[in-house]
């Protein structure tokens, strides 16, 4: 085993690193599922309401984030945020911008399919024992549209956490770049670091989305 | 007898098709108007209009003497007053009987929960289903998941309660104890408009009964008259068609 490629994980500070570039792909993923999944829902409710104009551009949001690949996004709003807006933001903080947004929109259709999909028959009691609007989607639509919206967004969620393998184009230092520094840095002393070193990025990335894709199973039989 | 509710010339289409055309009616504090017509003639349609569930095109409508002013919010304070029960009992699946019938009266008439609670037991109490406060709605029978509906619209102490159809997706044996219900409201001098297909129970407890056809109001004839000298040929008809 002396020349094992496995090795070059437990050589000096390697594990340690990839661990710090997974928990900047992890910080970026869970901020991004957190306020763009409350933001998802907020827009998602604009989007049941039948003002035509806030559809319209609600509509386009969402087309926007769904039809651009995330790579370009992402180089969008690294190259031109700081240049037409004079914005500099760190790399790390542009990828969670981003992936918030991105999150936002998908969020928004899943929440608002879920809330349509709700009987009308519900909003009628709910009026009619004088709910206002907010009451009504907060006590009654939001809570039975959770569970409709549920698998959707736990396939959403585990999407958001592999696309975060991209971040390495704008050069943040997630686990993937650090992953490759290594194998850039070892190559000569293991010619065979890059099978180790994804080997280990494809068991992290594994054991944070198989949960929820558990979870989503299991949401799914309930 | 004071005057509780008063439509004036109302009508209602969809897109072109007229559902209401010139309703007029007035309904009396304690007086119980019982709505009959076959299906399709606009029953259902007309009570929904009385409390803002359904947009009309024109008319007025006067509640306790006040014009009534169409908007959402007006529409939305009203309903506190005008309770509704509908066929498909509709309880929110996602919360539980005591919640079910406590979340008007604590998020919209702002009563304290302990209050609320005490009287949605007292009203569950008269309704035989005390002890069914922590139960969910799926768990209950249709039966009583209208008995309960019945509760949630009471809670609000409204002054005026609407009934569409409220036994007709209930099995047979289910209808009597919702229907007794609905008598003892009516003893209790509760004014109520009620739509229905049971045509004991509407002679039962109709003081006046409107029969509607194709979006009119044909005849509005006293409850002990219309079932025995109904006015005109279509009421004739329609009551011979419900085997009556």
């Amino acid at each position: 085993m002396a020349h094992s490629g496995i090795n070059l994980i437990f050589e000096g500070q390697n594990l340690p690193r990839l661990l710090g570039g997974l928990w900047i792909t992890i910080r970026v993923a869970l901020i991004a599922i957190i306020a763009g999944g409350v933001l998802g829902i907020f827009l998602g409710v604009l989007r049941t309401f039948k003002n035509r104009f806030l559809r319209f551009i609600l509509r386009l949001y969402l087309e926007f984030f769904r039809i651009v690949p995330t790579v370009v996004l992402l180089f969008l709003f690294y190259y031109i945020l700081p240049k037409s807006m004079n914005l500099n933001l760190p790399a790390a903080e542009v990828a969670t911008l981003v992936f918030t947004l991105w999150m936002a929109a998908e969020a928004s259709d899943i929440v608002r399919g879920a809330l349509i999909s709700v009987p009308q028959h519900q909003v009628d009691s709910g009026l009619a024992i004088g709910l206002n609007r907010s009451q009504l989607y907060y006590y009654v639509l939001i809570p039975q549209s959770l569970k409709l919206m549920l698998p959707a967004m736990m396939n959403l969620i585990s999407r958001i956490i592999k696309t975060t393998s991209l971040l390495l184009l704008i050069s943040v230092l997630d686990v993937i770049n650090v992953g490759q520094q290594i194998i850039e840095a070892n190559q000569k002393q293991y010619p065979q670091g890059a099978f180790w070193v994804y080997g280990v990025i494809f068991v992290l990335y594994f054991l944070i989305c198989y949960p929820f894709s558990l979870l989503a199973k299991k949401l799914q039989k309930d | 007898m004071t005057e509780l509710l008063r439509v004036e010339h109302l009508n209602k289409a969809y897109g072109e098709v007229p559902v209401l055309q010139d309703i007029s009616f007035t309904v009396n504090t304690g007086e119980v108007q019982v709505v009959l017509g076959p299906s399709g003639s606009g029953k259902s349609t007309l009570i929904r209009c009385l409390n803002g569930l359904e947009p009309y095109q024109s008319g007025t409508i006067y509640f306790q003497g006040q014009k009534v002013d169409p908007t959402p919010k007006n529409w939305q304070l009203l309903r506190q007053k005008i309770g509704m029960v509908f066929q498909s009992y509709d309880l929110f699946p996602n919360l539980n009987i005591m919640d079910n019938i406590t979340l008007g009266p604590i998020k919209v008439q702002k009563q304290s929960k302990a209050t609320a609670q005490k009287e949605a037991l007292r009203l569950l109490d008269t309704v035989g289903l005390a002890d069914y406060t922590a139960k969910f709605p799926r768990e209950l029978s249709g039966g009583q998941k209208q008995r309960i509906a019945i509760v949630r619209a009471l809670a609000l102490h409204p002054d005026f309660m609407l009934f569409d159809e409220v036994t007709a997706s209930l099995d047979p044996e289910m209808v009597r104890g919702v229907l007794e219900i609905m008598a003892n409201l009516a003893k209790q001098k509760m004014t109520m408009i009620v739509v229905t297909h049971e045509m004991n129970f509407a002679q039962q407890i109709a003081d006046n009964v409107l029969f509607l056809d194709d979006g009119h109001i044909l005849e509005s004839t006293p409850g002990k008259d219309f079932f025995t000298n109904p006015q005109t040929d279509r009421a004739k008809e329609f009551l011979q068609s419900m085997d009556f």
